[in-house]
Protein backbone atom coordinates (compact mmCIF):
# COMPACT_ATOMS: atom_id res chain seq x y z
CA UNK A 1 0.00 0.00 0.00
CA UNK A 2 2.65 2.45 1.04
CA UNK A 3 5.25 1.44 -1.52
CA UNK A 4 2.84 2.34 -4.34
CA UNK A 5 1.30 5.62 -2.48
CA UNK A 6 2.85 7.66 -5.22
CA UNK A 7 1.96 6.38 -8.18
CA UNK A 8 -1.86 5.55 -6.90
CA UNK A 9 -2.48 9.04 -6.67
CA UNK A 10 -0.88 9.77 -10.22
CA UNK A 11 -3.80 6.93 -10.99
CA UNK A 12 -6.54 8.92 -9.54
CA UNK A 13 -5.79 11.94 -10.71
CA UNK A 14 -5.39 10.87 -14.39
CA UNK A 15 -8.81 8.53 -14.05
CA UNK A 16 -10.01 11.50 -12.71
CA UNK A 17 -9.20 13.95 -15.77
CA UNK A 18 -10.22 11.18 -18.08
CA UNK A 19 -13.66 11.31 -16.44
CA UNK A 20 -14.23 14.72 -16.88
CA UNK A 21 -13.63 13.40 -21.00
CA UNK A 22 -10.32 15.53 -21.12
CA UNK A 23 -8.65 13.85 -24.44
CA UNK A 24 -5.54 11.47 -23.28
CA UNK A 25 -2.67 13.86 -24.53
CA UNK A 26 -3.58 16.46 -22.40
CA UNK A 27 -4.45 14.06 -19.05
CA UNK A 28 -0.87 13.45 -20.11
CA UNK A 29 0.17 16.60 -20.38
CA UNK A 30 -1.76 17.91 -17.27
CA UNK A 31 -0.14 14.78 -15.08
CA UNK A 32 3.17 16.26 -16.50
CA UNK A 33 2.78 19.67 -15.03
CA UNK A 34 1.34 18.22 -11.84
CA UNK A 35 4.63 16.01 -11.64
CA UNK A 36 7.22 18.36 -12.33
CA UNK A 37 5.35 21.26 -10.01
CA UNK A 38 5.77 18.75 -7.41
CA UNK A 39 9.52 17.75 -8.04
CA UNK A 40 9.69 21.81 -7.87
CA UNK A 41 7.88 22.32 -4.37
CA UNK A 42 9.85 19.10 -3.25
CA UNK A 43 13.15 20.98 -4.19
CA UNK A 44 12.45 24.19 -2.38
CA UNK A 45 10.88 22.75 0.52
CA UNK A 46 14.25 20.53 0.73
CA UNK A 47 16.15 23.19 0.36
CA UNK A 48 15.16 25.26 3.00
CA UNK A 49 15.53 22.56 6.09
CA UNK A 50 18.52 21.44 4.26
CA UNK A 51 19.62 25.24 5.50
CA UNK A 52 18.80 24.29 8.94
CA UNK A 53 20.49 21.31 8.96
CA UNK A 54 23.60 22.54 7.67
CA UNK A 55 23.35 24.98 10.95
CA UNK A 56 22.17 22.33 13.01
CA UNK A 57 25.36 19.90 11.90
CA UNK A 58 27.71 22.95 12.23
CA UNK A 59 26.93 23.78 15.56
CA UNK A 60 26.82 20.28 16.72
CA UNK A 61 30.63 19.59 15.01
CA UNK A 62 31.45 23.27 16.39
CA UNK A 63 30.33 22.07 19.91
CA UNK A 64 27.47 24.67 19.93
CA UNK A 65 23.54 24.50 20.03
CA UNK A 66 22.43 26.43 16.21
CA UNK A 67 19.06 27.87 15.87
CA UNK A 68 16.70 27.12 18.85
CA UNK A 69 14.13 29.91 19.13
CA UNK A 70 11.98 30.29 16.06
CA UNK A 71 9.87 27.64 16.08
CA UNK A 72 9.94 23.99 18.11
CA UNK A 73 13.73 23.15 18.27
CA UNK A 74 14.46 26.28 15.64
CA UNK A 75 12.51 24.58 12.73
CA UNK A 76 11.23 27.86 11.21
CA UNK A 77 14.60 29.63 11.75
CA UNK A 78 15.17 29.43 7.89
CA UNK A 79 11.52 30.08 7.04
CA UNK A 80 11.75 33.27 8.72
CA UNK A 81 15.03 34.55 7.05
CA UNK A 82 13.56 33.35 3.39
CA UNK A 83 10.52 35.55 4.85
CA UNK A 84 13.04 38.42 5.94
CA UNK A 85 14.98 38.15 2.83
CA UNK A 86 11.81 38.34 0.56
CA UNK A 87 11.03 41.57 2.33
CA UNK A 88 14.54 43.35 1.17
CA UNK A 89 14.80 45.63 -1.40
CA UNK A 90 16.73 44.13 -4.42
CA UNK A 91 19.93 46.51 -4.63
CA UNK A 92 20.74 47.14 -7.97
CA UNK A 93 24.29 48.73 -8.20
CA UNK A 94 25.33 51.44 -10.92
CA UNK A 95 26.47 50.04 -14.28
CA UNK A 96 25.34 46.34 -13.88
CA UNK A 97 23.88 44.76 -16.89
CA UNK A 98 20.30 45.05 -15.59
CA UNK A 99 18.34 42.25 -17.70
CA UNK A 100 21.31 39.24 -16.99
CA UNK A 101 21.58 40.59 -13.56
CA UNK A 102 18.01 39.78 -12.58
CA UNK A 103 17.44 37.29 -15.17
CA UNK A 104 20.42 34.76 -13.47
CA UNK A 105 18.63 34.23 -10.13
CA UNK A 106 15.94 32.51 -11.87
CA UNK A 107 17.49 30.75 -14.14
CA UNK A 108 19.56 28.92 -11.65
CA UNK A 109 16.91 26.80 -10.16
CA UNK A 110 16.43 25.08 -14.18
CA UNK A 111 19.25 22.85 -14.16
CA UNK A 112 18.28 20.84 -10.87
CA UNK A 113 14.56 20.75 -11.97
CA UNK A 114 15.97 19.30 -14.92
CA UNK A 115 17.76 16.60 -13.68
CA UNK A 116 15.54 16.05 -10.98
CA UNK A 117 12.83 14.98 -13.26
CA UNK A 118 14.92 11.56 -14.64
CA UNK A 119 15.49 10.66 -11.44
CA UNK A 120 13.97 7.54 -9.88
CA UNK A 121 12.50 8.56 -6.70
CA UNK A 122 11.62 4.47 -6.07
CA UNK A 123 9.91 1.37 -8.10
CA UNK A 124 8.40 2.64 -10.74
CA UNK A 125 8.66 6.19 -9.98
CA UNK A 126 10.33 8.51 -12.52
CA UNK A 127 8.73 11.55 -13.66
CA UNK A 128 10.38 11.23 -17.10
CA UNK A 129 12.09 7.64 -17.90
CA UNK A 130 14.45 8.49 -20.67
CA UNK A 131 17.11 5.71 -21.82
CA UNK A 132 19.79 8.33 -21.48
CA UNK A 133 19.54 9.57 -18.05
CA UNK A 134 22.85 9.77 -17.08
CA UNK A 135 24.42 11.51 -19.70
CA UNK A 136 21.02 13.90 -19.57
CA UNK A 137 22.29 14.73 -16.27
CA UNK A 138 25.57 15.68 -17.21
CA UNK A 139 24.60 18.03 -19.88
CA UNK A 140 21.95 19.65 -18.64
CA UNK A 141 24.00 19.62 -15.22
CA UNK A 142 26.76 21.58 -17.73
CA UNK A 143 24.74 24.02 -18.30
CA UNK A 144 24.75 25.70 -14.71
CA UNK A 145 28.15 26.89 -15.13
CA UNK A 146 27.23 29.51 -17.58
CA UNK A 147 24.88 30.33 -15.07
CA UNK A 148 27.31 31.20 -12.42
CA UNK A 149 29.54 33.12 -14.75
CA UNK A 150 26.99 35.44 -16.34
CA UNK A 151 25.74 36.43 -12.75
CA UNK A 152 29.22 37.14 -11.29
CA UNK A 153 29.79 39.20 -14.87
CA UNK A 154 26.67 41.08 -14.88
CA UNK A 155 27.29 42.33 -11.38
CA UNK A 156 30.45 44.70 -12.80
CA UNK A 157 32.45 44.26 -9.90
CA UNK A 158 35.96 42.84 -10.02
CA UNK A 159 35.28 40.39 -7.17
CA UNK A 160 32.12 38.62 -8.77
CA UNK A 161 34.08 38.78 -11.89
CA UNK A 162 36.80 37.25 -10.42
CA UNK A 163 34.19 34.69 -8.53
CA UNK A 164 32.93 34.21 -12.17
CA UNK A 165 36.26 32.99 -13.77
CA UNK A 166 36.76 30.65 -10.64
CA UNK A 167 33.67 28.76 -11.11
CA UNK A 168 34.39 28.12 -15.02
CA UNK A 169 37.88 27.06 -14.34
CA UNK A 170 36.61 25.15 -11.01
CA UNK A 171 33.61 23.44 -12.59
CA UNK A 172 35.23 22.27 -16.00
CA UNK A 173 38.06 21.18 -14.75
CA UNK A 174 36.10 19.08 -12.12
CA UNK A 175 33.25 17.60 -14.28
CA UNK A 176 35.88 16.11 -16.09
CA UNK A 177 36.67 13.43 -13.66
CA UNK A 178 33.06 13.37 -12.35
CA UNK A 179 31.79 12.02 -16.10
CA UNK A 180 35.21 9.36 -16.25
CA UNK A 181 34.12 8.18 -12.55
CA UNK A 182 30.56 7.89 -13.71
CA UNK A 183 31.37 5.69 -16.78
CA UNK A 184 32.74 2.99 -14.70
CA UNK A 185 29.35 2.40 -12.93
CA UNK A 186 28.05 2.67 -16.86
CA UNK A 187 30.47 0.02 -18.34
CA UNK A 188 29.12 -2.48 -15.45
CA UNK A 189 25.71 -1.87 -16.04
CA UNK A 190 25.97 -1.68 -19.86
CA UNK A 191 23.18 1.43 -19.46
CA UNK A 192 22.33 4.62 -19.20
CA UNK A 193 19.06 4.19 -18.07
CA UNK A 194 18.73 5.38 -14.43
CA UNK A 195 16.45 2.52 -13.25
CA UNK A 196 18.51 -0.13 -15.22
CA UNK A 197 21.36 1.16 -13.25
CA UNK A 198 19.43 0.87 -10.17
CA UNK A 199 18.25 -2.68 -10.97
CA UNK A 200 21.61 -3.65 -12.26
CA UNK A 201 22.87 -3.02 -8.18
CA UNK A 202 20.37 -6.07 -7.31
CA UNK A 203 23.05 -8.27 -5.62
CA UNK A 204 25.74 -5.58 -5.13
CA UNK A 205 26.03 -2.08 -4.81
CA UNK A 206 28.22 -0.51 -7.25
CA UNK A 207 30.22 1.54 -4.03
CA UNK A 208 31.66 -1.85 -3.55
CA UNK A 209 32.39 -2.74 -7.23
CA UNK A 210 33.63 0.54 -7.82
CA UNK A 211 34.95 2.66 -4.52
CA UNK A 212 37.55 4.87 -6.41
CA UNK A 213 34.67 5.76 -8.67
CA UNK A 214 32.38 6.36 -5.87
CA UNK A 215 35.47 8.67 -4.06
CA UNK A 216 36.47 10.53 -7.40
CA UNK A 217 32.59 11.03 -7.61
CA UNK A 218 32.13 12.30 -4.04
CA UNK A 219 35.28 14.97 -4.27
CA UNK A 220 34.18 15.91 -8.34
CA UNK A 221 30.44 16.22 -6.95
CA UNK A 222 31.14 18.74 -3.64
CA UNK A 223 33.59 20.59 -6.35
CA UNK A 224 30.81 21.00 -8.66
CA UNK A 225 28.40 22.14 -6.08
CA UNK A 226 31.04 24.52 -4.45
CA UNK A 227 30.94 23.40 -1.42
CA UNK A 228 34.48 23.48 1.45
CA UNK A 229 36.79 22.18 0.88
CA UNK A 230 36.80 23.41 -2.95
CA UNK A 231 34.34 26.50 -2.02
CA UNK A 232 37.04 28.88 -3.88
CA UNK A 233 34.01 30.20 -6.10
CA UNK A 234 32.43 32.48 -2.89
CA UNK A 235 35.68 32.59 -0.56
CA UNK A 236 35.02 35.06 1.75
CA UNK A 237 38.76 36.07 2.41
CA UNK A 238 39.57 36.52 -0.52
CA UNK A 239 36.96 37.84 -2.95
CA UNK A 240 34.00 38.55 -0.58
CA UNK A 241 31.43 36.22 -1.73
CA UNK A 242 31.96 35.22 -5.50
CA UNK A 243 29.40 36.45 -8.14
CA UNK A 244 27.28 36.53 -5.48
CA UNK A 245 29.02 39.48 -4.26
CA UNK A 246 26.37 42.11 -5.44
CA UNK A 247 23.40 40.42 -5.10
CA UNK A 248 20.77 41.14 -2.29
CA UNK A 249 17.35 40.45 -0.62
CA UNK A 250 16.31 37.84 -2.76
CA UNK A 251 18.54 37.06 -5.41
CA UNK A 252 21.05 36.10 -2.82
CA UNK A 253 18.67 33.70 -0.99
CA UNK A 254 18.16 32.09 -4.31
CA UNK A 255 21.88 31.37 -4.78
CA UNK A 256 21.60 30.32 -2.04
CA UNK A 257 19.13 28.07 -1.71
CA UNK A 258 20.19 26.82 -5.36
CA UNK A 259 23.51 25.45 -3.92
CA UNK A 260 21.17 23.13 -1.94
CA UNK A 261 19.10 22.22 -4.68
CA UNK A 262 22.04 21.02 -6.52
CA UNK A 263 23.91 19.10 -3.56
CA UNK A 264 20.27 17.20 -3.50
CA UNK A 265 21.18 16.39 -7.72
CA UNK A 266 24.65 15.41 -6.52
CA UNK A 267 23.58 13.25 -3.74
CA UNK A 268 20.65 11.54 -5.96
CA UNK A 269 22.67 11.06 -8.16
CA UNK A 270 25.46 9.28 -5.84
CA UNK A 271 22.76 6.99 -4.38
CA UNK A 272 21.31 5.91 -8.05
CA UNK A 273 24.77 5.59 -9.31
CA UNK A 274 26.62 4.09 -6.05
CA UNK A 275 23.92 3.22 -3.46
CA UNK A 276 21.48 1.20 -5.05
CA UNK A 277 18.97 3.78 -5.46
CA UNK A 278 15.74 2.69 -4.09
CA UNK A 279 16.87 -0.46 -3.75
CA UNK A 280 16.71 -2.24 -0.34
CA UNK A 281 19.69 -3.82 1.66
CA UNK A 282 19.56 -6.99 3.50
CA UNK A 283 15.98 -7.71 1.92
CA UNK A 284 14.19 -5.47 3.81
CA UNK A 285 11.13 -4.69 1.54
CA UNK A 286 8.57 -3.70 4.28
CA UNK A 287 10.26 0.04 4.38
CA UNK A 288 9.39 1.30 1.25
CA UNK A 289 11.55 1.81 -1.72
CA UNK A 290 11.28 5.79 -1.38
CA UNK A 291 11.71 5.51 1.68
CA UNK A 292 15.56 4.11 1.02
CA UNK A 293 16.01 6.21 -1.93
CA UNK A 294 15.39 9.52 0.63
CA UNK A 295 17.62 7.86 3.71
CA UNK A 296 20.37 7.15 1.41
CA UNK A 297 20.19 10.49 0.00
CA UNK A 298 20.21 12.12 3.12
CA UNK A 299 23.07 10.26 4.27
CA UNK A 300 24.93 11.74 1.41
CA UNK A 301 23.95 14.95 2.16
CA UNK A 302 25.18 14.61 5.49
CA UNK A 303 28.50 13.47 4.22
CA UNK A 304 28.60 16.63 2.16
CA UNK A 305 27.77 18.69 5.47
CA UNK A 306 30.18 16.66 7.71
CA UNK A 307 32.85 17.42 5.14
CA UNK A 308 32.92 20.49 4.60
CA UNK A 309 32.62 21.79 8.35
CA UNK A 310 35.60 19.36 9.37
CA UNK A 311 38.13 20.61 6.27
CA UNK A 312 39.65 23.72 5.80
CA UNK A 313 39.18 25.64 1.92
CA UNK A 314 41.86 24.63 -0.40
CA UNK A 315 44.17 27.05 -2.22
CA UNK A 316 43.59 27.74 -5.93
CA UNK A 317 46.45 26.15 -7.63
CA UNK A 318 46.18 23.37 -5.24
CA UNK A 319 42.79 22.88 -6.31
CA UNK A 320 43.29 22.77 -10.27
CA UNK A 321 46.63 21.05 -9.61
CA UNK A 322 44.39 18.56 -7.84
CA UNK A 323 41.79 17.55 -10.25
CA UNK A 324 44.05 17.78 -13.44
CA UNK A 325 47.43 15.62 -11.98
CA UNK A 326 45.65 13.38 -9.41
CA UNK A 327 41.77 12.98 -10.22
CA UNK A 328 41.86 12.66 -14.06
CA UNK A 329 44.51 9.94 -14.17
CA UNK A 330 43.00 8.36 -11.48
CA UNK A 331 39.99 8.19 -13.67
CA UNK A 332 41.40 6.50 -16.53
CA UNK A 333 42.65 4.54 -14.93
CA UNK A 334 39.83 3.21 -13.17
CA UNK A 335 38.18 2.88 -16.46
CA UNK A 336 41.03 0.61 -17.61
CA UNK A 337 40.82 -1.35 -14.81
CA UNK A 338 37.32 -1.75 -15.31
CA UNK A 339 37.24 -2.62 -18.57
CA UNK A 340 39.97 -5.16 -18.07
CA UNK A 341 38.12 -6.76 -15.18
CA UNK A 342 34.76 -7.04 -17.09
CA UNK A 343 36.90 -9.37 -19.75
CA UNK A 344 38.51 -10.99 -17.40
CA UNK A 345 34.97 -11.67 -15.35
CA UNK A 346 33.62 -12.63 -18.96
CA UNK A 347 36.23 -14.83 -19.84
CA UNK A 348 35.77 -17.30 -16.37
CA UNK A 349 31.85 -17.05 -16.68
CA UNK A 350 30.93 -14.99 -13.92
CA UNK B 1 -13.35 15.67 -26.75
CA UNK B 2 -11.49 18.98 -27.98
CA UNK B 3 -11.62 19.24 -31.34
CA UNK B 4 -8.88 21.62 -31.53
CA UNK B 5 -6.62 19.51 -31.29
CA UNK B 6 -7.08 16.65 -33.65
CA UNK B 7 -5.32 16.91 -37.11
CA UNK B 8 -2.65 19.19 -35.45
CA UNK B 9 1.24 18.29 -36.62
CA UNK B 10 3.17 18.95 -32.90
CA UNK B 11 6.32 18.32 -34.57
CA UNK B 12 5.94 20.89 -37.44
CA UNK B 13 4.81 23.32 -34.89
CA UNK B 14 7.73 22.65 -32.91
CA UNK B 15 10.13 22.78 -35.73
CA UNK B 16 9.04 26.28 -36.77
CA UNK B 17 9.11 27.43 -33.21
CA UNK B 18 12.18 26.19 -32.74
CA UNK B 19 13.54 27.56 -36.01
CA UNK B 20 12.67 30.78 -34.96
CA UNK B 21 14.19 30.56 -31.86
CA UNK B 22 17.65 29.71 -33.43
CA UNK B 23 17.18 32.52 -36.66
CA UNK B 24 16.35 35.46 -34.01
CA UNK B 25 18.94 34.42 -31.25
CA UNK B 26 21.65 33.95 -34.28
CA UNK B 27 21.10 37.17 -35.51
CA UNK B 28 21.49 38.74 -32.38
CA UNK B 29 24.29 36.67 -31.86
CA UNK B 30 25.71 38.69 -34.90
CA UNK B 31 24.32 42.20 -34.27
CA UNK B 32 24.90 42.35 -30.33
CA UNK B 33 27.46 44.75 -30.08
CA UNK B 34 28.86 43.26 -26.12
CA UNK B 35 30.43 40.22 -26.96
CA UNK B 36 28.92 38.37 -23.41
CA UNK B 37 25.49 39.22 -24.83
CA UNK B 38 26.26 37.43 -28.19
CA UNK B 39 27.74 34.53 -26.32
CA UNK B 40 24.70 34.06 -24.22
CA UNK B 41 22.57 34.23 -27.26
CA UNK B 42 24.69 31.36 -29.09
CA UNK B 43 23.75 29.79 -26.06
CA UNK B 44 20.16 29.80 -26.83
CA UNK B 45 20.34 29.17 -30.08
CA UNK B 46 22.68 25.46 -29.64
CA UNK B 47 19.97 24.92 -26.98
CA UNK B 48 17.39 25.31 -29.88
CA UNK B 49 19.41 23.19 -32.14
CA UNK B 50 19.57 20.44 -29.52
CA UNK B 51 15.56 20.80 -29.74
CA UNK B 52 15.18 20.26 -33.29
CA UNK B 53 17.52 17.41 -32.88
CA UNK B 54 15.27 15.71 -30.07
CA UNK B 55 12.49 15.86 -32.58
CA UNK B 56 14.43 14.33 -35.26
CA UNK B 57 14.85 11.44 -32.47
CA UNK B 58 18.49 11.89 -32.27
CA UNK B 59 18.35 12.11 -28.56
CA UNK B 60 22.20 11.16 -28.16
CA UNK B 61 23.11 14.03 -30.81
CA UNK B 62 20.86 16.53 -28.97
CA UNK B 63 22.50 16.25 -25.47
CA UNK B 64 25.74 16.11 -26.68
CA UNK B 65 25.37 19.56 -28.38
CA UNK B 66 23.43 20.56 -24.92
CA UNK B 67 26.71 19.11 -23.22
CA UNK B 68 29.98 19.83 -25.24
CA UNK B 69 28.78 23.24 -26.57
CA UNK B 70 27.71 24.71 -23.31
CA UNK B 71 30.67 23.74 -22.25
CA UNK B 72 33.11 24.97 -24.75
CA UNK B 73 31.19 28.38 -24.47
CA UNK B 74 32.12 29.09 -21.10
CA UNK B 75 35.83 28.60 -21.81
CA UNK B 76 35.34 30.84 -24.93
CA UNK B 77 34.15 33.14 -23.26
CA UNK B 78 36.75 33.35 -20.40
CA UNK B 79 38.94 33.62 -22.83
CA UNK B 80 37.12 36.68 -24.95
CA UNK B 81 37.10 38.75 -22.07
CA UNK B 82 40.77 37.77 -20.89
CA UNK B 83 42.16 38.89 -24.63
CA UNK B 84 39.83 41.71 -25.39
CA UNK B 85 40.91 44.94 -24.08
CA UNK B 86 38.07 47.18 -24.15
CA UNK B 87 37.47 50.19 -21.75
CA UNK B 88 33.46 49.57 -22.83
CA UNK B 89 31.82 46.44 -23.18
CA UNK B 90 29.57 48.13 -25.87
CA UNK B 91 32.57 48.20 -28.55
CA UNK B 92 33.58 44.22 -27.75
CA UNK B 93 32.09 42.93 -31.14
CA UNK B 94 32.05 45.69 -33.34
CA UNK B 95 31.31 44.84 -37.02
CA UNK B 96 34.60 45.06 -39.48
CA UNK B 97 35.13 46.55 -42.61
CA UNK B 98 36.34 43.20 -44.07
CA UNK B 99 33.25 43.66 -46.91
CA UNK B 100 34.55 41.79 -50.17
CA UNK B 101 36.60 39.06 -48.05
CA UNK B 102 33.45 38.71 -45.43
CA UNK B 103 31.06 38.38 -48.32
CA UNK B 104 33.03 36.13 -50.19
CA UNK B 105 33.10 33.82 -47.55
CA UNK B 106 29.64 33.94 -46.42
CA UNK B 107 28.75 33.57 -50.15
CA UNK B 108 30.62 29.95 -50.08
CA UNK B 109 29.42 28.77 -47.03
CA UNK B 110 25.67 29.51 -48.28
CA UNK B 111 26.41 28.10 -51.68
CA UNK B 112 28.64 24.61 -50.31
CA UNK B 113 25.41 24.19 -47.67
CA UNK B 114 22.72 24.54 -50.27
CA UNK B 115 24.91 22.40 -52.61
CA UNK B 116 25.30 19.63 -49.94
CA UNK B 117 21.65 19.65 -49.22
CA UNK B 118 20.75 19.56 -52.90
CA UNK B 119 23.19 16.71 -53.47
CA UNK B 120 21.45 14.52 -50.71
CA UNK B 121 18.71 12.38 -51.61
CA UNK B 122 15.60 12.65 -49.38
CA UNK B 123 13.74 9.87 -49.25
CA UNK B 124 9.87 9.50 -48.26
CA UNK B 125 10.16 6.92 -45.58
CA UNK B 126 13.11 6.64 -43.49
CA UNK B 127 14.18 3.44 -41.89
CA UNK B 128 12.71 3.81 -38.03
CA UNK B 129 14.95 4.98 -35.43
CA UNK B 130 16.31 2.43 -33.39
CA UNK B 131 14.88 2.45 -29.77
CA UNK B 132 18.29 2.11 -27.65
CA UNK B 133 20.60 4.87 -30.38
CA UNK B 134 23.73 5.07 -27.75
CA UNK B 135 24.16 1.24 -28.56
CA UNK B 136 24.33 1.53 -31.99
CA UNK B 137 26.38 4.45 -32.29
CA UNK B 138 28.90 2.94 -29.26
CA UNK B 139 28.96 -0.73 -32.06
CA UNK B 140 29.93 1.64 -35.34
CA UNK B 141 32.24 3.90 -33.67
CA UNK B 142 34.15 0.74 -32.84
CA UNK B 143 33.81 -1.12 -36.16
CA UNK B 144 33.18 0.39 -38.74
CA UNK B 145 34.64 3.81 -38.35
CA UNK B 146 36.92 2.95 -35.83
CA UNK B 147 40.17 4.26 -37.79
CA UNK B 148 38.74 7.63 -37.93
CA UNK B 149 37.69 7.33 -34.69
CA UNK B 150 41.19 6.15 -32.81
CA UNK B 151 42.73 9.46 -35.31
CA UNK B 152 40.30 11.73 -33.70
CA UNK B 153 41.50 10.32 -30.32
CA UNK B 154 45.08 10.91 -31.60
CA UNK B 155 44.76 14.25 -32.23
CA UNK B 156 43.20 15.87 -29.24
CA UNK B 157 45.98 13.59 -27.21
CA UNK B 158 48.11 15.73 -29.06
CA UNK B 159 46.56 18.81 -29.28
CA UNK B 160 46.18 18.13 -25.38
CA UNK B 161 50.01 17.18 -25.04
CA UNK B 162 50.79 20.93 -27.18
CA UNK B 163 48.65 22.51 -24.80
CA UNK B 164 50.48 21.41 -21.69
CA UNK B 165 53.87 22.17 -23.24
CA UNK B 166 53.34 25.76 -24.20
CA UNK B 167 52.14 26.56 -20.79
CA UNK B 168 55.32 24.62 -19.43
CA UNK B 169 57.59 26.70 -21.47
CA UNK B 170 55.99 30.38 -20.43
CA UNK B 171 56.19 29.42 -16.97
CA UNK B 172 60.25 28.48 -17.40
CA UNK B 173 60.73 31.56 -18.88
CA UNK B 174 58.81 33.94 -16.24
CA UNK B 175 61.25 32.17 -13.85
CA UNK B 176 64.44 32.57 -15.66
Amino acid sequence: MLESIFIEIADIIRYWFLDLGTPELLTEIILMLIKLSAILGFIIVNALWLVYMERKVAAYIQSRIGPIHTGPKGLLQTAADILKLMGKEIILPDGINRIIFILMPILIFVPPLMTWAVIPFGRDMTAVDIDMGVFYILAVGSLSTIIFWAAGWASNNKYSLIGGMRVVAQMVSYELPLVLGLLGVVMISGSLNLNQIVIAQDNVWFIFTQPIAFLIYLIAGISETNRAPFDLVEGESEIIAGPYTEYSGMGFALFFLAEYANMMVVSAVCTVMFLGGWLAPFGMDFIPSWVWFFLKMYFIIFLFMWIRWTYPRMRVDHLMAFGWKVLVPLSLANIFVTGACIYIFRGIGW
Amino acid sequence: MLPMFDGIDWLGVFFYILSAVIVVSALLVVFSKNIVHSVLWLVISFIAVAGIFITLNADFLALIQVMVYAGAICIMVVLGIMLIKRDDMNKTNMFNSQLYFGGAVALMVTFLTGFASYKINYSGNPPMVPENSVESIATLLLSKYVIPFEVVALLLTVTLVGAIYIAREVKADADS
